[in-house]
């Protein structure tokens, strides 16, 4: 509770930063992963965790000791892991003989598990065994997610918006161009989900859009969904409400139409036509001859003494 | 030269070509987190056979749709970031794909009982300097804190005692005592203000006071008790309904039992001993059949409604265990 955490004042402006970083905010930091080994986590597990790891820098925390729980069952561990380190994604890896090689992947809101969903992995290729050249360390990856799979399942879309949260990355409003390297590739095919991350070579080309070329580079996972536990629909909504200080505010007296015409609306106060400010036109000046008949006897020039 | 002419144009014109992808369906672009969604079911056969083909089948869709993708990335606004030579940064737009947030949105905090006083006499807050300028060290010292402005508080040697005072009375100590006192103060309002904020957070909502359709008749019947009580008599001379019993207020509203005295109404007590005996006596069942079975029937309704909704509950709290 936010308010007990406030009995106790922070004494040194640090850890007052530390706990103001901690806490609720309109604009939410970046999501940080933990990545946990379970009681039983084999050799193929562990390399899976350290290359996400290595994708997820400097968003991530790889933990070094196993941790024998079971997530599935009991979620309080993670809970508490998750308030300790102040992580809101976790990836938990373990391998037994029902389910060989297991990945958990989850999120978490409010410090409490929101989704959780199980993956085998089949097939693996490490960060190591591709002898190419990586790209720098906390690139802001692409995401493509390829398959009608993504969109139909609804266990599928939850992993979808499971996998966008996890490798986004910080948001940020602007990106240098030539700095897009690193592509993750979904593909969702056969009840299969293939992993795979490129590096992108930009190529000149005859116009502006430079052509691509990809190399492979990086982790490569064959994924197979097992178990699942998704979050209630209610409780997936609650955590969607976006603070109403967020939305876009609304420019009063501008409309658009259907065409993409701006319309603009101004608000005139009562004008007085006879002084009003309108092209001169020399020809029709008064001349002085005409201006004193108007007048009439009284002459405005003064006479010279 | 010709020829060279010809190949450098078929070059050309390849290359051109070569940025244009063909797709069934368009994707679906979130640039704000550099996403593309493709619609397209996977052509399923060249991707089930054997390993090899299959990377190249997916390095394939996987260059189609970056290349897609950074088409769309190229159309952004884009300028020279850091003066003219520097690199080309593109202005990305908000992320539109929603994504749920990682703790709830901030509650705002209910005012303390000063921001309620500041509030209602119109207080404002002054902006105070956070330097002080010290005459006797003819410098600018700190308001408050280390090296202050009115010299080290413990190193005051001189104490005045006030008018009125005693003159007997240790002044260092009632300066600490009157210190200590107003720490704890200031302590216990500001644990007050905590208490009070957080018992906001956590206020159980009242049952509504304005007529909804679908109230139940406990309901209707507490905001009928709710709406007699709020008389300046606090109900007691309103008008009741014919069989509706008259109850006095009482202040524990029904908490505590309350039971006969032992030798009280002797006449009450021989009048309810013979009734019970005349009960126990006669051939007719005292119960009413179809009023107990009307009554268990409502009392199962009642039941399997409420484990419905718990059912419903239960199933959210899967997801939020405490």
């Amino acid at each position: 509770m936010d308010a007990l955490d406030r009995v106790v004042k922070p004494k040194t402006k640090r850890a007052k930063r530390f706990l103001e970083k901690r806490e609720p905010k309109l604009k939410e930091n970046t999501k940080n992963a933990m990545l946990i080994k379970g009681g039983n986590a084999n050799l193929t597990v562990t390399e899976v965790l350290k290359d996400i790891y290595a994708v997820k820098k400097p968003f991530a925390v790889l933990y070094k000791k196993k941790n024998i729980t079971r997530p599935f069952e009991d979620q309080t561990s993670l809970e508490f892991f998750s308030k300790k380190s102040d992580c809101s994604l976790f990836l938990f890896g373990s391998h037994n003989k029902k389910r060989p090689n297991n990945l958990i992947i989850g999120r978490m809101f409010d410090y409490h598990v929101l989704d959780m969903i199980e993956l085998g992995v089949e097939k693996f290729v490490s960060l190591k065994d591709v002898k190419n050249s990586k790209c720098p360390e906390g690139t802001k990856p692409m995401l493509i997610f390829a398959g009608d799979m993504f969109d139909v399942n609804e266990e599928y879309r939850r992993l979808k918006s499971l996998l966008i949260d996890f490798f986004r990355g910080p948001s940020v409003p602007s990106i240098r161009l030539a700095g897009l390297e690193y592509v993750l590739h979904f593909t969702a095919l056969d009840g299969k989900i293939y992993m795979r991350s490129y590096k992108v070579l930009l190529k000149k080309s005859g116009c502006k859009i430079p052509r691509i070329e990809l190399e492979e580079m990086g982790p490569s996972l064959d994924l197979v969904m097992r178990r699942t536990h998704l979050a209630s629909d209610d409780l997936y909504k609650l955590s969607l409400k976006q603070p109403k200080a967020l939305k876009p505010k609304k420019k009063k007296n501008i409309s658009h139409d259907v065409f993409g015409t701006t319309y603009g609306r101004i608000h005139m106060q009562k004008q007085d036509l006879s002084k009003l400010q309108t092209r001169k036109m020399k020809g029709l000046k008064k001349r002085p001859a005409e201006k004193s008949a108007e007048d009439g006897g009284v002459s405005p020039k003064k006479s010279k003494s | 030269v010709e020829e060279v002419l010809a190949a450098a144009e078929e070059q050309e014109a390849e290359k051109r070509r070569s940025v244009t992808v063909e797709k069934e369906l368009e994707l679906e672009f979130d640039l704000g987190n550099l996403l593309a969604l493709d619609r397209n079911p996977p052509a399923a056969a060249g991707l089930r056979g054997a390993a090899p083909g299959r990377e190249a089948k997916l390095r394939a869709l996987a260059r189609d749709n970056t290349q897609l993708l950074v088409a769309q990335l190229w159309e952004l606004p884009a300028e020279r970031a850091g003066g003219a030579g520097g690199p080309l940064v593109a202005r990305l737009p908000e992320p539109a794909f929603r994504l749920p947030r990682e703790k709830p949105p901030p509650r705002p905090r209910p005012p303390t009982r000063w921001e309620q006083f500041a509030r209602l006499k119109g207080i404002r807050r002054r902006k105070r300097t956070s330097l002080v300028w010290d005459e006797e060290a003819k410098e600018w010292r700190r308001r408050w804190g280390y090296r202050r402005a009115g010299g080290d508080p413990a190193r005051a040697w001189l104490a005045e005692v006030p008018e009125g005072a005693d003159p007997e009375e240790d002044q260092f100590a009632r300066l600490r005592r009157e210190k200590r006192e107003r720490v704890a103060r200031n302590e216990l309002n500001r644990l007050r203000n905590l208490a009070r904020a957080h018992r906001a957070g956590t206020a159980i909502p009242a049952a509504p006071l304005h007529p909804t359709g679908h109230q139940s008749r406990e309901e209707l019947s507490h905001v009928a008790r709710v709406a007699r009580v709020s008389t300046a008599s606090l109900g007691r001379f309103q008008p009741r309904l014919p069989k509706e019993p008259s109850e006095p207020p009482s202040r524990n509203a029904g908490k505590k039992r309350r039971f006969e005295p032992l030798l009280g109404n002797l006449a009450a007590e021989r009048s309810r001993q013979l009734e019970l005996l005349r009960d126990m006596g006669s051939k007719k069942p005292v119960l009413d059949i179809t009023r107990a079975v009307n009554k268990q029937l409502r009392q199962e309704e009642a039941e399997a409604a409420a484990a419905k909704g718990k059912k419903q509950s239960q199933r959210g709290k899967r997801g939020r265990r405490q």
